[in-house]
């Protein structure tokens, strides 16, 4: 089976391979994962509120990224990005954005939700007495969130958030449906211009195997750790 | 420049000259939930198979099973797809390569297949789970009573494992049937794949993804309030949370 395998034709693109492709999914895999944990943060924040006016929207906005295809939602800020930044600048036509802005606002509002459900169990995983207690200090709301809860609901949940990012950075590959040079759009590339689907698609496979495999190990004892301590 | 919204492109023909545009969103959806069904029934039963070799005695089968989901887990799932689409056939014997190549509708099979395996992976944690969550002396009992091996798991450990993870495995379903939108890059004309050519030819993009939209979310609460009302009927009285409600 490895009889004509051109191994030489991965070792040509690695360059390209890693400096476009995979810089470009890094890149998007954190800045997406920092700004879906705040965003989820914020919307577990108002799901836990008690005003309907602020659960009711939080809700409906989780439900309904959790209930469409990744796909679909990619497809759908594609071409809707544009027109929300003619709104909010005000400019007479949909704007031009970056293929990688784009995908960066797609994978953080997507991924929030996702965010937003593990900070929820995180947040009510903390004693009800805590929060008592700091009220009875005198703490306000913003100061009882800010130093007692979130704290310890995001300590808690590190392993759960980590796992989440590692999703997150496979579920990248995706953004192929809109022909950004991510790692698997760089190596899709090389492969259809050199005719080497079977090299350059076996090799994507094995990169993402591996760096997925050493993250889910090192969550795996940063997990063990963190129970030890407790 | 601003968005010209038109409801009733839907009613138009698509370029085909037979069908409206709905009903082109229509077929897709009957795709989207072929394929995730059939894709499904793999999940399942391999799934439940290595679930079940992660939990016996046996290490061999236990780190076969490993394997299987490490593997499966730690690849993208479109990856996967384009493994077995476009290098399964070139790796296996010309014969049968070729025989793969010319199938009819072969991205609906690849994507089948694909997405089974790929699930199978997961459903295999959520069955071990549960399996492990048991209480240990369930197996013990069982296998002092003079069940073998087997029966123990037939009927006695399967049975509980499979009523707790019936919300997993509703989730599960809901994935597989999003998931199977990945196939459209191997071909597949599934919902969003229909969307996605409905917004190319009439340019009514907003319109041909919200009615997508929609479709997805029918599916979904129509899938959980089913997966519901099953949770409801297979409770066992006393057992997680959910008793029979209506008394006797």
């Amino acid at each position: 089976m490895f009889a004509n395998f051109d191994f030489d034709v991965i070792i040509r693109s690695l360059p390209y391979l890693f400096y476009d492709g995979m810089r470009f999914t890094i890149m998007l895999t954190a800045l997406a994962t920092a700004g879906g944990i705040v965003i989820g943060t914020l919307l577990a924040l108002m799901r836990l509120s008690g005003f309907p006016l602020l659960t009711l929207p939080a809700a409906a906005y989780v439900n309904l990224m959790r209930s469409v295809p990744f796909v679909l939602m990619i497809f759908w800020f594609y071409f809707l990005v544009p027109y929300i930044g003619q709104w909010v600048i005000g400019a007479s036509a949909p704007i031009q954005v970056g293929a990688f802005l784009s995908s960066l606002i797609t994978f953080t509002l997507f991924e929030a939700a996702y965010f937003s459900e593990i900070m929820r169990a995180g947040i009510q995983s903390i004693a009800r007495g805590q929060v008592a207690a700091a009220q009875a200090l005198g703490m306000t709301y913003w100061t009882v969130m800010g130093y007692i809860v979130l704290p310890q609901a995001f300590r808690n949940m590190v392993p759960v958030l980590l796992t989440q990012t590692i999703i997150l950075f496979q579920d990248t590959s995706l953004v192929y449906v809109i022909s950004v040079t991510d790692f698997l759009g760089a190596a899709s590339k090389v492969a259809q211009r050199d005719g080497r689907l079977v090299e350059m698609y076996l090799f994507a496979a094995v990169v993402y195997f591996l760096i997925s495999l050493c993250a889910s190990q090192a969550v795996r004892q940063l997990q063990q750790r963190i129970a030890i301590i407790r | 420049m601003s968005y010209h919204w038109n409801w009733g492109i839907f009613f138009q023909l698509s370029p085909d000259g037979v069908h409206t545009y709905l009903s082109m969103l229509l077929h897709g959806t009957v795709w989207t939930l072929v394929t995730g069904i059939c894709a499904w029934i793999i999940a399942l039963v391999l799934g439940s198979i290595i679930g079940v070799m992660r939990t016996v005695p046996n290490r061999w089968l236990a780190r076969i099973g490993q394997y299987y989901v490490e593997l499966f887990r730690n690849v993208p799932l479109l990856v996967q797809m384009f493994l077995w689409y476009f290098v399964f056939p070139e790796v296996v014997p010309e014969a049968f390569g070729d025989w793969l190549k010319q199938l009819p509708d072969a991205s609906f099979y690849t994507g089948v297949f694909a997405l089974g395996l790929y699930t199978a992976a997961r459903v295999a944690e959520q069955v071990r789970a549960a399996i492990g969550s048991l209480p240990r002396g369930q197996r013990l009992a069982g296998l002092a009573l003079g069940l073998t091996l087997p029966q123990a798991y037939a009927y006695v450990l399967l049975p509980m494992a499979f009523r707790i993870i019936l919300p997993p495995l509703t989730s599960e379903f809901l994935n597989i049937l999003k998931n199977s939108a990945v196939a459209l890059t191997i071909g597949l004309m599934e919902l969003t794949a229909s969307a996605r050519a409905m917004s190319e030819f009439s340019f009514q993009v907003f319109e041909a993804f919200t009615a997508a939209t929609i479709i997805y979310i029918i599916i979904n609460i129509i899938v959980t309030f089913a997966m519901q009302a099953l949770e409801h009927r297979v409770a066992v009285p006393g057992y997680l949370g959910r008793a029979p409600s209506t008394g006797h």
